[in-house]
């Protein structure tokens, strides 16, 4: 058997399933954007008209665009800001032996249900619920409680990339830094979070493309928030080309971050 | 770096903080299983395990939990014979656009899953249901689950091949055996742990799946989240949909336990 015919018995099945299945159905779908309904039946036509992503521009889907990359924005970033504090303890202030077992409490959670754990934050933030009762107060359904959960849900696709990269930061970087005469917030600055970027960019992939995505928290959490999720969801039945624009502008949002992203050599850490 | 006490304890002190926001939610739907308040308030008035005990006999969520535990083990066998197909060519050949698979086999979990999901709930309705006429149900979620399955088997057979080197299989084929030989002899036995850590992942992934099932299910044919979520806004079904949710944490993050036990040493190289 030669070896041509050994990769094609490898690769056929695999791509075969991949390119029908999936690439298929995306190209469909992107296709899709570019039709129409009629107007009566709410059947998809096969005209082509840019007139989904021109709808785009309209103020109403510009504020939930906008909406949807702030809240993308605020839990990459509320993301990191616990990440880092979070894996520094874990890789290097923490007793070497306890460094498993905090790793597998970060990763435990991670697996745990999604939706679960979407419906956990509902039993939280629900009036007279825990928070309402432990604190006083709760955000209530809405943006703010939408962003604690979110960033909870992700936290720890942010943890694990940079908790890696402080493992493999050499201690002597540190301490030639600190020889020099740096003091620790200038060695963080100059020493530490450059060694982190790419750590970071992976991670946040993640946290962006996810929150950028979702449409079920949204729905548990959010009360009667709009995000671009819901926004597809509400026009499958009524107008799927509209839907599938507004799907497609969520995949270009996410393949432009990818590439902006790419230089900091993030996806070699995923 | 040297760190002063203060830094220490104040570090110590935030990361205590996040991991009980990380637990404390999670432990209230736990105790909420027992709650005998309708509507959770809290703390919780007394304790009771009358929810457990008609979850147990509600028909609903055990309908819901064969077709979820049909699609994982579907999901997951198919993605165990590609996954490990593509491991292998990409792994053991050089070939023009190597680069390009390897990135068409992470994509359907890096888009949106939201735009996987109408994707191919439009090629059921177009394609699928008038020509060949297959409705929306437990085959077309297995097909969904398998697609973003298989990159959990390819990382983790890549992560192991690349330890294994190539050298065995060289033996082997210069003392005579022949590809097929070769892997059912040397290969497959060598990979027999990574594809078990492999296929609980992906069990575990096709089991907590909702964002791309929800356009693949059919009416018949709910999964134990879909079912969940339809009961979620319910006020009366609450207490066990609460249960359910507690049985979904355990069922998730048992096969991935063991996973992490059995991948061992590949388990660092491959995170997702």
């Amino acid at each position: 058997m030669s070896r041509r015919r050994g990769l094609a018995a490898l690769l056929g099945p695999p791509l075969l399933w991949l390119v029908v299945a999936y690439l298929g159905a995306l190209a469909v779908i992107f296709a899709t954007a570019f039709w129409t309904t009629d107007p009566f039946t709410n059947q998809v036509v096969r005209t082509f008209t840019l007139e989904n992503f021109a709808d785009l521009f309209s103020p109403t889907y510009l504020r939930i665009i906008g909406r949807t990359l702030l809240i993308a924005a605020l839990v990459t970033v509320l993301c990191i800001a616990i990440a880092v504090p979070l894996a520094f303890f874990m890789a290097r202030v923490a007793p070497r032996r306890l460094r498993g077992l905090l790793l597998a409490a970060v990763l435990v959670p991670l697996w745990a249900s999604y939706l679960v754990k979407a419906y956990a934050w509902r039993t939280m933030v629900q009036p007279d619920g825990v928070l309402d009762n432990a604190f006083g107060a709760t955000p209530g359904y809405g943006f703010g409680a939408l962003v604690l959960t979110l960033t909870y849900l992700w936290l720890p696709y942010m943890v694990l990339p940079v908790y890696a990269a402080f493992e493999r930061l050499p201690e002597t970087h540190l301490e030639a830094s600190a020889d020099l005469g740096a003091r620790p917030l200038a060695t963080f600055r100059r020493v530490v979070v450059p060694a982190l970027l790419p750590a970071i960019a992976a991670g946040s992939i993640f946290t962006f493309s996810l929150s950028l995505g979702d449409y079920i928290a949204v729905q548990i959490v959010g009360g009667k928030l709009q995000v671009l999720g819901t926004a597809v969801l509400q026009n499958i039945t009524l107008d799927l080309p509209f839907a599938a624009a507004l799907g497609t502008v969520s995949a270009l949002i996410m393949v432009l971050y990818l590439l902006a992203v790419r230089r900091t050599g993030a996806l070699d850490n995923l | 770096m040297r760190l002063g006490r203060g830094a220490k304890i104040a570090l110590t002190a935030f990361a205590t903080v996040v991991f009980t926001f990380i637990y404390v939610p999670i432990l209230v739907v736990t105790l909420n299983s027992f709650n005998s308040d309708r509507t959770f308030g809290w703390p919780p008035p007394g304790f009771t395990t009358q929810w457990w005990n008609l979850a147990l006999q509600a028909q609903g969520p055990r309908d819901a939990l064969l077709v979820s535990v049909k699609a994982g083990l579907g999901a997951t066998a198919i993605a165990l014979v590609l996954g490990t197909l593509l491991a292998l060519a990409l792994s053991r050949f050089d070939f023009f656009g190597k680069h390009a698979i390897s990135i068409l086999v992470v994509l359907p979990i890096a888009l949106p899953g939201i735009v996987t999901g109408i994707a191919l709930q439009s090629v059921i309705q177009n394609l699928l249901t008038p020509v060949f006429g297959i409705g929306a149900g437990l085959f077309t979620i297995i097909v969904g689950h398998a697609t973003f399955c298989i990159v959990l088997i390819f990382n983790n057979v890549t992560a192991r091949l690349r330890r294994m080197g190539g050298s065995l299989e060289q033996a082997s084929a210069d003392l005579g055996a022949r590809p097929f030989t070769t892997f059912r002899r040397v290969t497959f036995p060598l990979l027999r742990s990574s594809l078990l850590a492999g296929a609980l992942l992906a069990f575990a992934l096709s089991f907590d799946e909702i964002v791309v099932t929800t356009f693949t299910a059919g009416p018949d044919s709910q999964t134990l989240p879909i079912w969940i979520f339809n009961n979620l806004f319910r006020p009366n079904q609450a207490p066990v949909v609460n249960v359910v949710a507690v049985v979904l944490i355990i069922v998730s993050i048992v096969p991935v336990w063991l996973a992490q036990r059995l991948a061992g040493a590949d388990a660092a190289e491959s995170r997702i």
